[in-house]
């Protein structure tokens, strides 16, 4: 995935796209007061500027990285998180005893517990998306870029009896975003759009020192963009 | 043969005050009060404590490493004495291993208390993965209950033997136990083998009980975790609380059961001198981590520095200095204070308090100043997560006190043995280390 920060008006498309699409519970005043609302994709806000002369924000959109080296995923007691075939790092809410051990260990803090049982109002219980298992209370859940969608191109692409190709599917964020600031493809595909974009000297990670080798890859032409 | 010994240290089981009566109900009502607590847990999932995102972690976490770290006291420092032949180990050994076999069933339930779906806590075994170091821990720590179980158990066959003899009424718990033992010399010699190889098995295996829980942190790369020292960090600051538990238990069984003559100030003294040790090297440890981790400045790194010795968990920073380093150097360098049984009782309790400090200070922190911004309020532990605290101190407790109605806290045999044998035996050692008397 990449992000064009130089693009982005951060105006939460992508939030509310996501928060619908993966049937994530809504968060009531008093779950965002304690600090446990679940997003799978959050305004991350740096503070951008000299303090005191230009006082401002960055405001940068933040899923999962699916890192080529998880910390989460080595640490999991029970296998539960796993990185798949495409590359893409899977929760098995199935398997989760909810240590939150992978939640401790993600440097990103990307990934949510589920402190209560989900519940929605009334009238939207029967809006929720058929292709996202609702997850029960006490295990952990995080981006998945959509895991359903590659299934269904991925079950497509097999039955025409073909490989998967580039840019076949879209995370919900992406295919949101007005601003066009987010793009999504095969990164080991060196035709693909991502690869190209990612090709030039705006390209950067979050926290690249880390060696986490993220797959979501962010544009900035900006000072901060090397550093955040 | 009836001796004097005997009568002293079977009165605890065979006869019952009423404040012992008293003191279990009290223990029971709070043991109770942490069932509702748990139940209301189990009833409306972890919403009940004060964790969020980022602080995923708290006092379950912080409580699961304080017991491990206690369960240091009994089994590794009762094997390093008796290896050591140090004769002073006779009256407390036992008390000791006690508290390392109770413990760690409480150090366990913590991690049960934390998980969000503790119905599944199988799928470690069904589904395990030997890259998270939390089943190493699991592997470790069951290790570590096993062999002090056995360790624990050894030493007592000749002391159930004796209770078999003297109880007809409760013969039926100590006749199976008792594995026939008669006493004979081939039973003794068996016996001395078998307690010699556990205390060399228990020490290494302790060792790493403490490692791999230290692990679990530090084999992230989140700041103030990341770091290499920590392994033998924990093991220190385990032996130091350890030892702490194990004076502020004799203290206890001291002046309940009237045993001011097994329990000497000698070795509340030794006790404390060991302590001693253990504080100095717990703060040459927290010292050299923190002057490590100022030095080399990295940002991440000192958020968390900063919020620890000035920002918002300051107090408790300088609290844990204080209670883990001030107070008990001073009590335990000073050989006025450290003689008196009280004196290294103080050091004791300000241990406990500011080695349970240290660990909420490595979990809680690291995790409140997350990498990437994430706005959060702060971590308070709730009454749901304090109730279970107490309630498992109550009934450790409480396991503690019935363990010294059925089995005799100070080993009999021990100290007959002591009596009969080891006075000639050390005059013996101790000729051997001279150069011979020259024979004219």
């Amino acid at each position: 995935m990449v992000i064009d920060l130089d693009r982005c008006t951060a105006c939460q498309a992508c939030v509310v796209a996501c928060q619908t699409e993966n049937n994530i519970p809504l968060a009531d005043h008093g779950d965002s007061e304690c600090g446990r609302g679940i997003s799978w994709m959050r305004l991350a806000s740096f503070p951008d500027g000299e303090h005191g002369t230009r006082p401002s924000l960055r405001l940068i959109p933040v899923p999962c990285m699916h890192c080529e080296h998880p910390p989460c995923v080595k640490v999991c007691p029970t296998r539960a998180t796993q990185t798949g075939n495409e590359g893409l790092v899977g929760q098995i809410y199935a398997r989760c005893i909810g240590c939150r051990y992978c939640t401790t260990a993600c440097p990103y803090t990307v990934r949510q517990f589920n402190w209560k049982k989900p519940e929605w109002p009334e009238p939207m219980q029967d809006a929720l998306s058929p292709d996202v298992s609702v997850r029960p209370r006490g295990v952990v859940e995080k981006c998945s870029f959509c895991h359903h969608r590659l299934q269904r191109a991925r079950d497509l692409a097999q039955m025409e009896g073909r490989p998967l190709r580039d840019g076949e599917y879209m995370p919900a964020c992406v295919e949101s975003c007005p601003a066009e600031a987010m793009f999504f493809g095969d990164l080991d595909d060196p035709r693909s759009i991502v690869a190209r974009l990612t090709d030039g000297p705006r390209a950067f990670r979050l926290l690249e020192e880390l060696g986490t080798k993220p797959k979501v890859i962010y544009l900035s032409k900006g000072e901060s963009g090397g550093d955040v | 043969v009836e001796t004097f010994d005997d009568a002293r240290l079977l009165a605890p089981i065979e006869t019952t005050r009423p404040r012992f009566w008293f003191f279990i109900s009290t223990l029971l009502i709070i043991g109770l009060w942490g069932a509702f607590a748990w139940w209301t847990q189990l009833r409306r999932g972890l919403s009940v404590t004060g964790l969020n995102s980022p602080v995923f972690w708290g006092l379950y976490i912080t409580n699961f490493v304080f017991f491990i770290g206690i369960s240091h006291a009994g089994t590794l420092i009762s094997a390093i004495l008796r290896l050591a032949h140090a004769e002073w180990r006779r009256s407390i050994t036992r008390a000791a291993e006690v508290i390392t076999v109770l413990v760690l069933f409480f150090g366990m339930g913590c991690v049960i208390l934390d998980l969000g779906r503790p119905d599944r806590v199988l799928n470690v075994i069904r589904s395990g993965n030997f890259t998270s170091p939390l089943l190493w821990d699991v592997t470790s720590v069951a290790c570590y209950l096993t062999a002090s179980t056995i360790y624990l158990f050894l030493p007592l066959i000749p002391d159930i033997a004796i209770l078999r003899d003297r109880m007809p009424s409760r013969r039926w718990l100590y006749r199976p136990l008792a594995l026939g033992w008669t006493g004979s010399e081939k039973q003794r010699r068996r016996l001395d083998r078998a307690i010699a190889v556990m205390a060399i098995i228990v020490i290494p295996i302790a060792v790493s009980v403490h490692t791999v829980v230290s692990w679990v942190f530090a084999m992230t790369v989140q700041p103030m975790w990341h770091s290499t020292i920590f392994g033998p960090y924990f093991v220190v600051g385990a032996i130091f609380s350890g030892i702490a538990a194990i004076i502020i238990a004799m203290a206890i069984i001291r002046k309940a059961y009237h045993l001011e003559d097994y329990l000497k100030p000698i070795h509340f003294n030794n006790l404390g001198l060991l302590l001693l040790v253990m504080c100095l090297l717990w703060f040459y440890f927290t010292f050299a981590e923190l002057l490590t981790t100022y030095y080399g400045g990295e940002p991440m790194h000192m958020v968390v520095f900063l919020s620890k010795t000035e920002g918002k968990f300051s107090p408790l920073f300088w609290t844990m200095v204080v209670t883990c380093f001030v107070v008990p150097f001073a009590l335990l360098a000073n050989r006025r204070t450290r003689t008196h049984v009280w004196g290294t009782v103080v050091a004791s309790v300000s241990v406990q308090i500011g080695m349970w400090l240290e660990r909420f200070l490595i979990v809680v922190p690291s995790l409140s100043s997350p990498r990437i911004p994430l706005t959060a309020p702060s971590y308070i532990p709730s009454w749901v997560e304090w109730s279970l605290f107490a309630a498992f101190v109550a009934m450790f407790i409480l396991m503690y006190a019935v363990f010294t109605k059925f089995f005799p806290i100070v080993s009999i045999w021990e100290i007959r043995e002591g009596r009969e044998h080891s006075v000639d035996e050390v005059t013996t050692r101790v000729l051997s280390y001279l150069p011979e008397a020259s024979h004219e």
